[in-house]
């Protein structure tokens, strides 16, 4: 009998073109290659420089989603796209995709939107399959039970051109989540806990496996928000094993194999889940049960407390006294006392389905306070489309937040859509660096919950005080 | 590509940990679609004053800072997103090497991949550099060492692909096209699934 094996050995295994060798990284096959705008334009000058065309554009799906507009008029006509470069972006996107067959779901596509929401919800995202972008947040994908992770524009090319990558193989990394989550604790906070245990460096050189009932009982939405920062954590990929929630989430989606194949693809994806008695290179546990609705207080997503806390003290580091200056926090004062200016609900972190429902939850009946701006960006046409039928649109409009078009949008701000400089952001995605979502920008990153009752009280909120 | 046997310079000194992609390249700059020119706007956040200016306290708009081709980072640095566009403005700059005591997957990856050696050195010679900015220091890669003033040397890890691509002026997608043969036959083993096309 063969040796137990991780849910990352048995998805790397059967990817091995050729194994590592002492002199040479191992040669990985690569399933599903995702490209985009911002990422991608470098790699098809270097085709072109080398007279290579795409080996597989059948394996090979391109979107936009960084510097697109979420305003409806820019996107579907009546004004130009506001910033020049990203029109241009936008436009040699679609000029590679059709020199070099690659589909493309363009700016006006009915199923365009953030590459790491389409993926998983066209079913072009399927355990025990390969998938890289040209993104770090690629490592959502790992939700599925897929080893996903993000590549430079260098290696995009690689993959255009041969379909393989090189790569070191990574250390396994359990993260074991037990406990059952609290009434307004979520899977946002659970992530942003990992984060802040195991810090923004903890998972580098690993792929991380997050294991335990915790993670069993998180629906996919979930799933996702907490492989995506993955990244935050330094590891390049997150994975879950896949299981019956994974396989309903897939069954009937666009791109899934149907009839006999879906029946033979269940019964391999059966077997990924790893093995009694396999090795992880480390291990960590997580008590899910004692955690409460997370906020990062500094400019790196480690910088995390629960929101009853207080800023920490740390006397003679002047990293973290810059980081705070930046801030405008002083170390003791609770972070709930902290007004806020602008509120984002959206992103490849939190811009699904389950995370408009739940900012919704929160608005519904209410006002976002005066002299708050809130920006709720679905994540995907077809989410904006979900939630439309739903009516969470009107909930989102009557308490007087914007409801814009799918895109990246104010999670790095490519767009236009920005924090003003000195103001303050209870932000639902995933970076809350020096400038992040503008320039002098400050943000808190938070889960929609968070984020929703924050905008309504007009400071940070503990989003139980609300329920 | 140029071969990489060794280079020399005075280092500058960044010893801030965990500097992130962002402030490497802020994100408003990545709407370009070259890969030249994003040395100007290197660190642009820390290095230019809201009306544009060079800021004269940061390390590198200072006197002895320029000509400096090794800089000295702190922890994790590179961590973030991962945008080629963070290597592409340090070898824009000037930058041939960067020395931490670690550095994000990502971007260690996408250095290599643009002849930016990273040097990953102990904590205490990693204090000694920060203590000692403008230090005169060789990167050698026929012996994986960093060569300290005063005949001091220590080695750092440097996987030998990646040596010998450096040395040797060897392009990764030159050596993968070179494995076709491989490749067609694992595709031929495997027949791996097709994406049908998108209906809507």
């Amino acid at each position: 009998m063969d040796s137990p094996q991780t849910l990352f050995e048995k998805v790397w295994r059967p990817h091995e073109v050729a194994a590592e060798t002492p002199d040479t990284p191992a040669i990985l096959y690569i399933d599903l290659h995702l490209i985009h705008e911002v990422t991608s334009p470098q790699a098809f000058t270097v085709l072109r420089e080398r007279g290579l065309g795409v080996r597989r554009p059948e394996l090979t799906f391109a979107t936009m989603d960084h510097s697109t507009p979420t305003r409806t008029e820019q996107v579907f006509g009546g004004a130009p796209i506001a910033i020049e470069a990203a029109a241009r972006q936008v436009r040699e996107l679609e000029v590679n995709c059709h020199a070099f067959g690659v589909e493309l779901l363009g700016l006006r596509h009915a199923r365009r939107g953030i590459v790491h929401v389409i993926g998983p919800e066209l079913g072009l995202t399927q355990p025990g399959k390969t998938v890289v972008c040209g993104d770090s947040h690629t490592s959502t994908h790992g939700a599925l039970g897929a080893l996903a992770f993000g590549i430079g524009t260098t290696e995009v090319g690689h993959v255009l051109a041969t379909q393989c990558l090189l790569q070191k193989k990574p250390r396994t990394l359990a993260i074991n989540v037990n406990g059952r989550l609290a009434a307004g604790v979520t899977a946002k906070d659970l992530i942003l806990a990992i984060i802040g245990t195991i810090g923004v460096a903890g998972g580098t050189g690993f792929v991380i496996e997050y294991r335990g009932a915790t993670i069993r009982a998180l629906d996919m939405d979930e799933r996702m928000t907490v492989c995506n920062m993955s990244i935050e954590a330094g590891a390049r990929a997150g994975m879950i094993a896949p299981d019956e929630t994974t396989y309903a989430y897939l069954a009937g989606r666009l791109r899934v194999p149907q009839g006999e194949a879906w029946e033979q693809a269940l019964e391999e994806w059966r077997q990924l889940p790893t093995d009694a008695g396999a090795r992880f290179d480390k291990e960590i546990d997580i008590d899910a049960a004692a955690l409460e609705p997370m906020v990062t207080y500094g400019t790196n997503p480690g910088m995390v407390i629960p929101i009853s806390g207080s800023i920490p003290q740390r006397p003679g580091d002047a990293m973290f006294a810059k980081s705070l200056a930046y801030m405008g926090f002083e170390p003791g004062r609770p972070v709930a006392e902290q007004p806020v200016n602008v509120v984002f609900v959206g992103s490849c972190t939190n811009g699904r389905l389950s995370d408009l429902r739940d900012a919704a939850s929160l608005l519904r009946g209410r006002k976002v306070a005066p002299g708050v701006q809130m920006l709720v960006v679905p994540g995907s046409k077809e989410v904006k489309r979900a939630a439309e039928a739903e009516g969470l649109h009107t909930v989102f409009l009557e308490a007087g937040a914007e409801w814009r078009e799918p895109g990246c949008s104010m999670c790095l701000g490519m767009n236009g859509d920005l924090v003003p400089k000195g103001q303050y952001a209870v932000s639902t995605s995933n970076r809350n660096f020096e400038g992040r979502q503008g320039v002098g920008a400050r943000t808190l990153l938070a889960s929609p919950l968070t984020a929703a009752a924050s905008a309504v009280r007009g400071r940070v909120t503990d989003p139980r005080e609300l329920l | 590509m140029d071969a990489i046997k060794t280079f020399r310079s005075r280092t500058v000194v960044l010893a801030a940990s965990d500097v992130d992609t962002d402030q490497i390249i802020p994100a408003r700059f990545l709407t370009t679609t070259t890969r030249s020119g994003l040395g100007a706007n290197l660190f642009a956040d820390w290095r230019y004053g809201s009306d544009g200016a060079a800021r004269a306290d940061f390390v590198l708009n200072r006197p002895e800072a320029q000509g400096c081709t090794i800089l000295v980072a702190g922890n994790n640095f590179g961590c973030g997103s991962s945008r080629e566009h963070a290597p592409w403005a340090l070898t824009d700059y000037g930058f041939r090497a960067v020395v931490s005591t670690q550095f994000a997957d990502i971007f260690r990856a996408n250095a290599l991949k643009n002849r930016l050696v990273p040097v990953i050195v102990d904590q205490a010679t990693h204090g000694w550099l920060v203590e000692h900015p403008g230090a005169d220091v060789t990167v050698d890669l026929e012996s994986t060492t960093l060569m300290l003033p005063a005949g001091r040397a220590v080695r750092f890890p440097l996987e030998p692909f990646a040596r010998y691509c450096l040395m040797n002026g060897v392009d990764e997608l030159g050596f993968l096209l070179g494995r076709q043969t491989e490749i067609v036959a694992y595709e031929q083993r495997l027949r791996s699934a097709t994406v049908a096309s998108v209906a809507g």
